[in-house]
């Protein structure tokens, strides 16, 4: 196993704690004008980092926990997310979206889009979506569709446009439900809704807009995937949640979030963006890293072309001309 | 200007720029130009493999093959057998 040194990374975890709740009191109080924080728990990292702030800023009782399954989620997902909030002692509600995913047709559309390059995909199939690369160092990302059938054979087909622009459009159905859900609880208890990105996933625009994208604040959107973890340990979030590998949990067949998204694991996606951000040599970031030179200018260029690709989900509707009595 | 030319300058400058493609130039990168992204390429593709009757590689999906008008030209006559 490679040693990462990670001093990169390194920082006071009980000074940041603390200085997230005081912009959190802040940001709520001056901003938001909410009274607590809604938190969608996926028995992850980041969304039980995001309550547990939630919690120190406001106490248990100003922080409203959401489990939101549905059928094609992990097992564990359900029982992960009570256990967290039940240790931090919060209200919460389980909001199964199986039934609304049906009656929107998420279901039926996926499979459609599916079938479109597998015509013998039936519901006792598995799927899911993964990232390859094309050519050389500087070869453009494609997905590829991974079907299992039931008797365990295993299909990979390289994503063409109509069927690729069809999957997305209808998995993307999942956070956007839940986004609903989120807001109508919030709503019903003038609170707050908080996002849980870490920098990976907002730097990258790894979120669905107008889904997980959407939230009124995002307390821990600066802080690396590996520092979301040191506050996890620091907050003392459940060790099944610390020691869970980050998955997307959107597909029927299991999917680790550098299969579908990122070029390389969590820990080493943070080193290559920590040095690209603050000017380290590739050589410097080659050493830390343990990626070959190739690996790291190949993340490089990659972190370039998401940050231009995914533009378009952190803009806000454009307007045409300013409406200068509106200020934000 | 070749046909070949033609069509892809047209399907660049029709379905990415609106029309508003007069200071394209044929060897303009898509990417540093911020014409097409990720997606874009996706698009670019379809139309390719639509339009000459190609199949486009995994290999192949690199910038020297289809980051400019010019280098889809050049990709294309290698993919296209001679008569």
């Amino acid at each position: 196993m490679t040693t990462i040194d990670c001093t990169w990374l390194s920082f006071d975890a009980a000074a940041e704690v603390e200085r997230i709740v005081a912009r959190l009191r802040e940001i709520l109080s001056r901003d938001l004008k909410r009274r607590g924080l809604v938190v969608g728990l996926s028995g992850g990292i980041d969304s039980s980092v995001t309550a547990a702030l939630g919690v120190r800023a406001f106490g248990a009782d100003r922080v409203f926990g959401l489990l939101m399954p549905e059928k094609q989620s992990d097992p564990d997902t359900l029982a992960i997310s009570q256990i967290v909030a039940e240790a931090l002692g919060l209200e919460f509600a389980h909001e199964d979206i199986s039934a609304i995913l049906e009656s929107v047709g998420f279901y039926r559309r996926y499979d459609d889009a599916v079938r479109e390059l597998v015509p013998q995909f039936a519901d006792d199939w598995k799927s899911k979506v993964v990232i390859q690369n094309g050519g050389d160092v500087a070869g453009f990302n494609y997905f590829e569709l991974v079907v299992q059938s039931p008797s365990g054979d295993i299909l990979r087909q390289r994503l063409p446009l109509k069927t690729y622009l069809g999957i997305v459009a209808s998995t993307n159905f999942k956070q956007r439900v839940r986004k609903m859900l989120e807001y109508y609880h919030a709503d019903r208890l003038n609170f707050a809704v908080a996002g849980t990105p870490n920098r990976l996933e907002y730097d990258q625009g790894f979120f669905v807009k107008n889904g997980d994208g959407s939230a009124d604040v995002k307390p821990i959107a600066h802080l690396y995937k590996s520092q979301v973890y040191e506050l996890g340990a620091y907050l003392k979030v459940p060790e099944k949640v610390r020691n869970r590998l980050p998955t997307t949990d959107t597909y029927s067949l299991a999917q680790a979030q550098d299969e579908f998204y990122f070029l390389v694991p969590y820990h080493q996606m943070d080193l290559c963006l920590y040095a690209k951000n603050n000017g380290i040599s590739l050589e410097e970031t080659v050493r830390v890293s343990g990626l070959s030179v190739d690996k790291v200018q190949r993340v490089w260029i990659d972190i370039d072309r998401k940050r231009a690709a995914t533009r378009y989900h952190h803009l806000q509707a454009v307007l045409v001309a300013d409406v200068p009595e509106i200020a934000l | 200007m070749s046909d070949t030319r033609t069509r892809v300058r047209g399907f660049i400058v029709e379905h990415f720029l609106f029309g508003q493609g007069a200071t394209l130039r044929d060897d303009s990168s898509f990417l540093e130009q911020g014409i097409i992204d990720s997606t874009g390429v996706l698009e670019l593709i379809a139309f390719l493999e639509q339009t000459f009757s190609i199949k486009v590689s995994d290999h192949e999906l690199v910038p020297d093959n289809l980051d400019s008008v010019d280098r889809v030209c050049v990709y294309l006559a290698s993919k296209t057998p001679k008569t």
